[in-house]
């Protein structure tokens, strides 16, 4: 998350002082991300260094400071907010990583693995969705940022359903995928998709 | 108070080695103002399982009790009235009447159960009115969205004094505003009435406005959620760093 950029969304409406910034950024993103004072005003600085944003007094950052937008600022806020952010890369996912391994761990049964994080996910789900329970007057950016998590966790869910019917049914065939039937015996592999082979050769 | 229990109930079709397991010993309960979804894969045997719960099948072995009766020993016109009166159904294709106005599907239930026109008409109505559909009482169904035909639906379903609610699937046909209204609507009428619900899906977001969820495998309860903690420990975590 860019709390740089996000200080910029807020002083694109007009000037404002770092405490109110702060205020206004947790009430906008549904008060799900808390932001310490620190924080803030270290970044309203570094916006400052690079011209980003103006203060209207030449001392230490504190609360009687106030910020204003810059004309650089808008245009980086505008480019910032077109730019898609780097999802091209899958993430090392600690969930995904352990039903992966815990196929190959001779005690662990992967299925009860997947319905230990299936049922964790639903539990969290589960929050999430009381704070929607009574929406009328509730903040429309909290509301936004509860959906956002709950497609979130939904589709791990998901992923962790479609999983298990892949391991059920490898199961039943007898099947093996690629990574399996490679052994010292049979190094050979299905190669890789080309963008993966070229990610590994520029990593 | 336990509006369903289900005891080791296990139900199986057919004979020999054509036999299907469908359900394996499940044990279930829905109290009173508590809504309960079954989450589990195609197959797994949650339909099976809303069919016992409604009375609409009996088990191969096991106890269902509806308000804490047996059913196992109730008669035909006693369990008869259980569905009539006590259970309310939501499916997935809304099963409306097209003939019949929305007011008209809704008081159906009641004017069948023997109560006169007009008292059926005025109960059918307030069922409308609380979920917001009072305007469009005098509509038929092909004139609704299929949110409001779903929302008759849950209307016909609470209408009287029902107090347990079976839902299958019910969000199944809808887009996912209207799913959420739905779940929205069955889990406020758990909270404002004296109901419990069951609901089966497949959708953990559906799921995740039940009090509880049940995870369904293979005809066997395999898991189940903890009672959740309030929200607000989702919205102080640490600082971010």
């Amino acid at each position: 998350m860019s709390v740089r950029h996000a200080m910029l969304a807020l002083l694109s409406e007009g000037p404002k002082y770092g405490l109110q910034l702060r205020a206004e950024f947790e009430a906008r993103t549904g008060e799900v991300w808390p932001l310490n004072v620190g924080q803030v005003y270290t970044t309203l600085q570094r916006l400052e260094r690079d011209g980003l944003v103006e203060s209207d007094g030449a001392g230490e950052a504190g609360p009687q400071k106030g910020f204003l937008i810059t004309a650089e600022g808008e245009r980086e806020l505008a480019r910032w907010l077109r730019t898609p952010p780097d999802l091209s890369s899958p993430p090392r996912d600690e969930l995904v990583m352990k039903v992966l391994v815990a196929r190959h761990v001779p005690s662990a049964d992967v299925h009860a693995v997947i319905q230990a994080h299936r049922r964790y996910l639903v539990e969290l789900m589960q929050q999430w969705t009381r704070i929607k329970e009574d929406d009328t007057g509730s903040d429309l950016g909290m509301l936004l940022a509860v959906d956002a998590e709950l497609f979130r966790l939904d589709s791990v869910v998901r992923w962790l359903d479609a999983a298990e019917a892949r391991v059920r049914r490898a199961a039943a065939d007898g099947a093996m995928t690629w990574a399996d039937q490679a052994s010292p015996q049979n190094p050979t592999r299905a190669p890789l998709p080309r963008h993966r082979r070229e990610a590994r050769l520029r990593g | 108070m336990s509006m369903l229990e289900l005891r080791e109930v296990s139900k199986s079709y057919g004979q020999g080695s054509a036999e299907v397991q469908a359900l394996r010993e499940v044990s279930l309960s829905a109290a009173e103002g508590e809504m309960v979804a079954v989450m589990g894969p195609s197959g797994s045997g949650k339909s099976t399982l809303l069919t016992i719960a409604g009375t609409l099948e009996g088990p191969t072995t096991g106890e269902v009790l509806i308000a804490g009766q047996p059913v196992s020993t109730a008669s035909r016109g006693a369990k008869a009235r259980l569905r009539r009166r006590v259970i309310g159904y939501v499916f997935q294709d809304f099963n409306l009447l097209p003939g019949l106005t929305a007011a008209e599907n809704v008081s159906l239930p009641l004017e069948l159960d023997g109560l006169s026109a007009r008292k059926a008409r005025l109960a059918g109505l307030r069922a409308l009115d609380r979920l917001g559909l009072g305007e469009r009482a005098g509509h038929y169904p092909d004139q609704l969205s299929g949110g409001e035909r779903q929302r008759v639906a849950i209307a016909r379903a609470m209408v009287g004094e029902r107090r347990l609610l079976l839902a299958d699937e019910p969000s199944g046909a809808l887009d996912s505003v209207n799913a959420q209204a739905v779940m929205r609507l069955l889990h406020a009428a758990c909270k404002d009435g004296r109901m419990a619900a069951v609901v089966v899906t497949h959708d953990a977001q559906l799921a995740s406005w039940a009090d509880r969820v049940v995870f369904l495998r293979d005809g066997r309860v395999t898991d189940q959620t903890a009672p959740a903690p309030g929200p607000e420990s989702l919205l102080t975590p640490e600082l971010n760093q």
